[in-house]
């Protein structure tokens, strides 16, 4: 009979680099200075390490061949012959490496195992991401389809269906780039440091209409780690552990675009991997009693419908659950990525997924550095990340808290 | 009776005015000139001109396709293959591009009409396209446009019966390209039009009047090849046609001089104002010259739903800048592209030919859906694509579910405009809209689907389908 995964498996040390465009790093580099915090964060060694996984899109994204194998890591860290693999489920690939090690936990085949997201964009010269690879339908079919012109469709189309006007409907998008970098301001591992104005958002020039610069995340490199352990093991390395709650991954059925159902103003994937992390954690009601959702926002209007999507507020609710009340910043009713997100924070691909779930660990254990940002009675945290497009998603949901 | 049995025609839409030619290189400018899409070559013109043709008609009689152009985008690979199959038109077809030559149209049209003639075809396609350049700063960049035209030859229900023909073939060298020239060399243009067009366009279209025993008076419309704008002027006087009535404009000023498609477009123009007793002269020019008169019968009126040219001139954008035409037409060393290679596989678009070439959509046996592309199980109903059949999607016709504008994408002519498109009936298309306003997009607005080349990766030209709003209005 299957068991659930709540409380079975801890957390007991996190690590994340300084994201940025880091010309210092190349990929190895970053895997240990965010492997090297995690571990002294748990007070163990590399040695100690019964097993890993490290979850990437693309590695160093210079190598048209695609992504390295588990070596990206290990020779990174030089572990001697532990099983180390690579995980991947695009911008999901960070929850991915955090999964297969807590399930290595849960399985009790290790005790003591190391989670690595990671991601080296800017080595190649060009901004973005690069095109897909050939395979089914790819570069034809769908050629030029980039990321913003992709998620750009869903700010089309929630706009037309609840009645916003172009300009109506990015003044809401601009109010959530502007509390996301009012975090990144906050947070000195951030990507974005600089606080902007609605004014400023909505004048922004224009990258993917109707989404304007400060609607999309920047690209940015960077790593996030975690220790993970049995829960019943953990007292043993340190006292404010955090337990794994839920972990979901919806991987959807790829068609959306194609479906004649699909309205694009929801994310139909997302939906299903938080009914499931819900029911496993227990959870009623989701704005009620979370603390704090760090959800994917590489675009403004991917925050928004996230939000609607992880049932935080009704659909075509957002403004005024969200903006009108602020309830999404830290002393709000719903707070929601006050990392600063994708969007300030940064989104190297693979690291993005672990650096959501350290943030909410660090927040349960009080140790946010700026204490500006510090959520009060903490209990409940869910990171949320996301691989694809809308119509083509496979979210990623952990939930994690108190033992 | 063999004859054109159908007919249409294409205008590329966007319009490069001559004032903006003028504004760059000086002197004045006067009309404007079609210039084919940044993802148009004469290959995809002449899809156009062929579905606008073949309207109505049963495609599987159509035994052979014959497609004129002076301008293939490959100089070893057929073009006529891929626009047979972007028509949809059967495989156990005979195929040619006929090339070379100014006059290449008219001598399709005979290989048409002659393998219709000896029964070895039961209908024959002439498609005739060209995307011609000259060198910046000449007068015949100013002159030279893009479009095509095509022509269904058969013996049933003729609408334009050929009364006679006449050819003459000479090693006369006027207007070349060498191998790898991608604009044109000519010779001074006196001695074209003293020892070659005008003595021997005359002694074919003399020819040709009399093999038909027609008098130049009982012409309705002459449609005479002209290298320029002046040239057409001498045969005009030469025969004592009536300017005003009997000359058929050569659209110079609205669409410009389009090549090997020049006498097939401006003959389609001719056929959209003409009426059933109509006599039309038509005269081809290049290495030599051909003649034809042709009669209009009564069937002409079953020709009313071609948008060919009038339809198509009315649906126009300018191009706002001589930079956009060159961005168009690649005439200039561009920034250089630090993106990884792009890449296409071969294999899966001869897989996918169905989807690729013909956009066959399939439906759902069990659920009724429309899908395209092909799934392995229905998205609807998971059932397996066993269960699947092709339904052929090129004519729908659909509305925008939503859309966005890239203006940093890599694509030629940004911003680079993403669209999901229902179609009515059935099935969505996620799509590349071309041929857009941006300014005067909507949700909601109707669109319908056009061949088009979507990239070179590895130097391969990669055609697939678009949307774009529905044109001809």
């Amino acid at each position: 009979m299957r068991e659930s995964i709540k409380d079975k498996v801890a957390i007991v040390g996190t690590g994340c680099t300084k994201f940025a465009e880091r010309w210092d790093a190349d990929v190895e580099d970053l895997i240990k200075e965010a492997v090297d915090e995690a571990l002294k964060d748990a007070g163990v060694e590399i040695k100690d390490i019964q097993a890993g996984w490290v979850g990437t899109g693309r590695g160093s994204q210079q190598v048209p061949m695609g992504p390295p194998g588990g070596h990206i890591a290990s020779a990174a860290l030089q572990t001697q012959y532990i099983p180390f693999t690579r995980v991947d489920n695009l911008c999901c690939g960070g929850q991915e490496a955090v999964r297969g090690a807590a399930l290595g936990i849960a399985s009790r085949c290790y005790d003591l195992v190391l989670a690595v997201g990671v991601e080296k964009l800017k080595d190649t010269g060009y901004g973005g991401l690069g095109e897909a690879y050939p395979g089914k339908w790819e570069p034809i079919y769908g050629a030029l389809g980039t990321p913003p012109g992709r998620y750009a469709l869903a700010a089309t189309a929630y706009f037309s269906k609840y009645g916003y006007t172009p300009e109506a409907g990015k003044r809401v998008l601009a109010e959530i780039s502007v509390k996301s970098h009012y975090y990144g301001a906050r947070n000195p591992k951030a990507h974005l440091r600089r606080e902007i104005t609605v004014e400023e958002a909505v004048n922004a020039p224009m990258i993917c209409w109707p989404l304007g610069l400060y609607d999309c995340c920047g690209v940015t490199d960077g790593a996030s780690a975690a220790v993970l352990v049995p829960s019943s093991e953990a007292k043993a390395f340190r006292k404010d552990y955090v337990n794994i709650k839920a972990f979901s991954i919806a991987t959807g059925p790829g068609f959306l675009k194609e479906d004649e159902r699909y309205d694009f103003t929801y994310w139909a994937e997302t939906r299903e991997g938080a009914k499931v992390a819900y029911a496993e954690a227990g959870i009623k009601d989701p704005r009620k009693e979370l603390s704090l959702v760090e959800l994917h926002d590489a675009f403004s209007i991917a925050e928004l419908i996230a939000s609607e999507s992880l049932y935080l507020c009704e659909p075509g609710k957002y403004k005024q659950e969200f903006t009108d009340k602020r309830a999404y910043y830290h002393d709000g009713e719903m707070p929601v990525n006050v990392s600063g997100g994708l969007k300030s924070f940064g989104h190297p691909i693979g690291a993005s997924g672990a650096r959501e779930i350290e943030e909410c660990v660090r927040q349960i254990q009080g140790r946010v550095k700026e204490p500006s940002r510090q959520i009060a009675n903490f209990d409940l945290g869910l990171a949320h990340n996301q691989g694809g497009h809308p119509g083509r998603f496979v979210p990623g949901i952990c939930i994690v808290g108190r033992p | 009776m063999t004859g054109i049995v159908s007919y249409g025609a294409y205008v590329p839409l966007y319009r490069l005015s001559r004032e903006i030619l003028a504004q760059v290189w000086g002197g004045k400018g006067k009309g404007e000139k079609a210039v084919a899409s940044a993802d148009e070559d004469s290959l995809t013109l002449g899809v156009e001109a062929a579905r606008d043709c073949l309207k109505g008609f049963d495609k599987s009689k159509v035994d052979a396709l014959y497609f004129a152009t002076t301008t293939a985008p490959y100089k070893e690979k057929l073009s006529a293959s891929t626009i047979a199959a972007a028509c949809d038109l059967k495989e156990e077809i005979r195929a040619v591009d006929v090339t070379d030559s100014i006059r290449s149209s008219t001598n399709a049209l005979t290989m048409a009409v002659d393998a219709v003639k000896s029964g070895s075809a039961k209908m024959a396609l002439v498609i005739a396209a060209d995307v011609r350049l000259a060198p910046p700063d000449t007068l015949y960049e100013s002159l030279f446009g893009d479009g095509a035209a095509a022509f269904l030859i058969g013996n049933e229900d003729v609408v334009v019966e050929i009364e006679s023909s006449s050819f003459i073939t000479l090693p006369f060298m006027d207007f070349w390209r060498l191998e790898n020239d991608k604009i044109i060399r000519w010779w001074e243009e006196r001695l074209c039009r003293e020892e070659g067009y005008v003595p021997f366009m005359s002694k074919a279209i003399k020819d040709a009047l009399d093999k038909a025993k027609v008098k130049v008076a009982d012409i309705a419309k002459a449609v005479i090849y002209s290298p320029d704008k002046s040239m057409q002027g001498d045969i005009i006087k030469a025969f004592k046609l009536d300017p005003k009535t009997q000359v058929q404009d050569l659209m110079f000023d609205s669409i410009g001089h389009t090549g090997c498609a020049l006498v097939p477009m401006a003959l389609v123009a001719a056929l959209q104002n003409a009426k059933a007793g109509d006599k039309i002269l038509a005269a081809t020019w290049g290495d030599g010259a051909d003649a034809f008169v042709f009669k209009v019968t009564n069937k002409i009126s079953k020709m009313a739903d071609r948008r060919g040219i009038k339809d198509y001139l009315k649906s126009r954008v300018a191009l706002p800048t001589y930079g956009k035409y060159m961005h168009f037409r690649d005439l200039m060393e561009w920034e250089h592209d630090l993106f990884m290679e792009r890449r296409m596989a071969l294999a899966e678009v001869w897989r996918y030919r169905n989807w690729y070439f013909r956009f066959y959509g399939v439906k759902c046996t069990k659920c009724g859906h429309i899908m395209l592309p092909h799934p392995n199980y229905c998205i609807y109903c998971q059932a397996d694509e066993k269960l699947f059949e092709y339904v052929p999607m090129a004519d729908a016709k659909g509305k925008v579910v939503t859309y966005s504008m890239d203006v940093r994408s890599r694509a030629i002519d940004p911003p680079n405009v993403l669209a999901v498109v229902a179609f009515d009936g059935g099935g969505r298309f996620f799509s590349q809209m071309t041929d857009r306003d941006p300014d005067n997009i909507k949700v909601g607005m109707d669109m319908e689907v056009t061949f088009r080349k979507v990239h070179d990766a590895l130097h391969i030209h990669n055609y697939f389908w678009k949307c774009r709003p529905v044109r001809g209005k």
